[in-house]
């Protein structure tokens, strides 16, 4: 065991690292992932220690990335693409899911497609538009695809590890307000399961669910809540497909009451379908209506407006205030 | 790898070393292939016209929900593949059936898809076939991919991308092409340009002078060669097999035949088309122009054509026994091959069907 601070970044980085070394397979590429290490420099250092046939640049074509990962995953490579931004990977959509989810299904399992899609997502940065989408529900909605949103370093880097390492195409959200923020993190622990939600933090009052870049949020205004003293669990989804209902339904049992937290818009989306299925199975521990509070149904706005749209502690917190406490 | 624009312009004529009427065109860049080869090819042609007309006749037997027929293209079906070695690569679209048989599949596994009992029901990675692509183009770029992890690791891997006219326009042909070419990747880019996209005529697809012209924006050398011409075929494919193998990177071939049938049963030509248009394509036919100039040169007589023929009504027998069995779809291949290992969420599905299905057979 060895923890240490370092960010969600250097965490990111650090997988592929250890992946490449691990593994002649893997094979990492995109726009400007090379020489430059990704606008981000999530892969930074990977073309100068594996050189350019492990980690190359592409011509800039999302739709030929992920094609032409879909044909090295089927002929013996784990390639790692990424899709510089949320609004810049919707080229790749029909690589996506006419072809990457479908590949083992449409060959009774003859042929699989071991391939990641990272994604640096959602909002926070001040980003100008296209830069910021959260587009999880879309890929979450393709039978096939399994669809991961880390919150913390430790998670990216060990969620990594075991999407490189997955049989299946896996969609990974990186929160890019995110990226540079620190936390202790050892790397050499166990890595838990793709499919395992986790709880952030007990509570007993209420339940706030979360996933990404919401779940520092969701444990802010828990830490707020806890002040005014009201005590909220925190459950952390990290992956989205497959979806943990074991760990959310024991949960919201314990506590009777739900929010769930999500930069998306609202509409259709991952936290409406986390509201469907605890209501579908945890109906009568519930002592109110589950609430939700996430992005509204709009185009992400600009930078000097999205502050607007982001889920706050307050709204949050108000949000908490509306579970009919007058019942309990 | 060129960069010279006049070498990678196609020629202004398609390539042609055998006529209609079977008569040998003298060409500068390319001999006659071998006697063998154009005999083993003309037994793939009878072959695959059989086939054809066997599908076609399955679909009004209600045997197949649908079959999109390559009757008039059987010399680019079959020579796109007789110019392939055991280890290379065939990316196929819906109408390359009888490329797939060709290549070695059952054609009962090649006709799964238009069956209806699976979407592909053949082995990829035991036939070297990629399961046949229904959308447009996007397994250009799987066949890029392919070809690159094969380089990567040092095989001598060619792959055969085929497209149809229709394709061309896709955004994915225009990328698949240009990373190849930046890539250098060893795969033939084998456009069968059969003049239509459904009822959509070629002049709406492209203003370009031929769709092998399109391969200058990439640097990648562009080819024309005429579809019904086997021996053509067989040359031009062979010698960007032969190019790409030797690590010269990708070419582009058209090949420039006709959808002499409806696009599939469902289609009905006589609303965008005339029978004036397609009557002067009967007498370009690949099967007679081969047979001519095979009996002209000794090399085939009619005790040979009614054994080749033969061979192929035996096939068909064997296709019409094997489609003619009933099939058990077992339910639970629906949830089973959707990831690794099903979720908790697919195992209560599967549970609930199951569960429906056993009081069924209770009533």
């Amino acid at each position: 065991m060895s923890a240490e601070k370092l960010t969600m970044a250097t965490a990111l980085n650090r997988a592929m690292r250890d992946a490449m070394h691990a593994d002649p397979t893997v094979v990492v590429f995109g726009e400007d992932v090379g020489p430059l290490g990704g606008v981000f420099r999530v892969t930074d250092g990977l073309t100068a220690e594996f050189g350019e046939q492990r980690c190359f640049d592409t011509p800039l074509a999302e739709s030929g990335i992920l094609g032409m990962a879909i044909g090295m995953a089927m002929n013996g490579m784990r390639p790692v693409v990424e899709m510089q931004f949320d609004a810049f990977a919707y080229p790749a959509f029909e690589q996506l899911v006419s072809h990457a989810a479908k590949m083992r299904n449409r060959t009774r399992g003859r042929v699989e497609v071991p391939l990641v899609i990272r994604v640096p997502y959602a909002g926070g940065i001040g980003g100008v538009e296209h830069h910021c989408d959260s587009s999880e529900a879309y890929y979450a909605h393709t039978p096939g695809l399994h669809v991961i949103a880390p919150s913390d370093p430790a998670d990216a880097y060990g969620l990594l590890r075991k999407a490189i390492e997955s049989a299946d195409p896996v969609v990974f959200l990186e929160p890019k307000k995110l990226y540079f923020s620190r936390s202790e993190a050892d790397l050499t622990a166990p890595v838990p399961p793709i499919g395992r939600a986790v709880v952030r933090r007990p509570g007993t009052d209420a339940t706030l669910i979360a996933y990404g870049p919401a779940v520092p949020v969701a444990l802010e205004a828990a830490e707020a809540a806890a002040q005014e003293g009201r005590s909220l669990q925190v459950v952390d989804l990290r992956s989205i497909v497959p979806f943990d209902d074991e760990t959310v339904c024991a949960a919201v049992r314990s506590t009777g009451r739900a929010v769930v937290v999500a930069e998306a818009a609202g509409f259709a989306s991952v936290s409406s379908e986390v509201v469907a299925r605890v209501t579908e199975r945890c109906f009568h521990s519930l002592h109110a209506p589950i609430r939700r509070v996430t992005g509204f149904d709009i185009p992400y706005p600009p930078p000097k407006l999205e502050h607007v749209h982001l889920p706050s502690v307050d709204r949050i917190l108000d949000a908490v205030d509306e579970l009919q406490w007058e019942y309990a | 790898m060129t960069r010279d624009a006049a070498l990678l312009l196609p020629s202004t004529e398609p390539v042609t070393l055998i006529d209609p009427d079977g008569h040998p065109v003298p060409h500068v860049g390319h001999d006659l292939p071998d006697p063998q080869a154009l005999v083993r090819a003309y037994a793939a042609l009878i072959s695959a016209r059989r086939f054809n007309d066997q599908a076609n006749a399955l679909v009004r037997q209600g045997r197949l929900a649908v079959y999109p027929s390559s009757h008039g293209q059987e010399a680019c079906q079959i020579a796109c593949v007789q110019v392939l070695d055991d280890g290379d690569w065939l990316f196929p679209t819906y109408r390359d059936s009888a490329a797939i048989v060709a290549r070695g599949v059952d054609p009962v596994q090649a006709l799964t898809l238009l069956r209806g009992d699976w979407h592909s029901g053949y082995d990829p990675h035991a036939t070297k076939v990629a399961p046949q692509a229904t959308p447009l183009a996007t397994h250009l770029l799987h066949a890029v991919g392919v070809a690159h992890a094969a380089r990567l690791r040092g095989e001598p891997t060619v792959v055969m991308a085929v497209c149809g006219d229709g394709a061309t326009s896709e955004g994915d042909f225009h990328e698949a092409l240009n990373f190849a070419a930046v890539f250098r990747t060893p795969v033939v880019f084998f456009i069968q340009n059969n003049e239509y996209a459904i009822s959509v005529p070629l002049a709406r697809q492209t203003a370009a002078p031929s769709l092998a012209h399109k391969g200058i924006g990439y640097g990648v050398p562009g080819e024309r060669v005429d579809g019904n011409d086997v021996a053509a075929l067989l040359k031009v494919l062979g010698a960007a097999v032969a190019r790409a193998r030797a690590g010269e990177g990708p070419q582009l071939i058209e090949a420039h035949t006709y959808r002499v049938q409806a696009h599939t049963n469902a289609d009905d030509p006589g609303r965008y088309r005339s029978a004036d248009e397609v009557t002067p394509w009967l007498a370009r036919d690949p099967i007679m122009r081969l047979e001519t100039y095979l009996r002209g040169r000794g090399l085939l007589d009619d005790q040979d054509v009614r054994g080749y023929a033969e061979q192929a009504e035996q096939a068909a027998g064997r296709m019409r026994a094997g489609l003619g069995e009933e099939t058990s779809a077992d339910y639970r291949d629906l949830f089973t091959h959707v990831y690794a290992e099903p979720t908790p969420q697919l195992r209560e599905q599967q549970a609930l069907v199951a569960d429906e299905l056993s009081r069924e057979e209770e009533r």
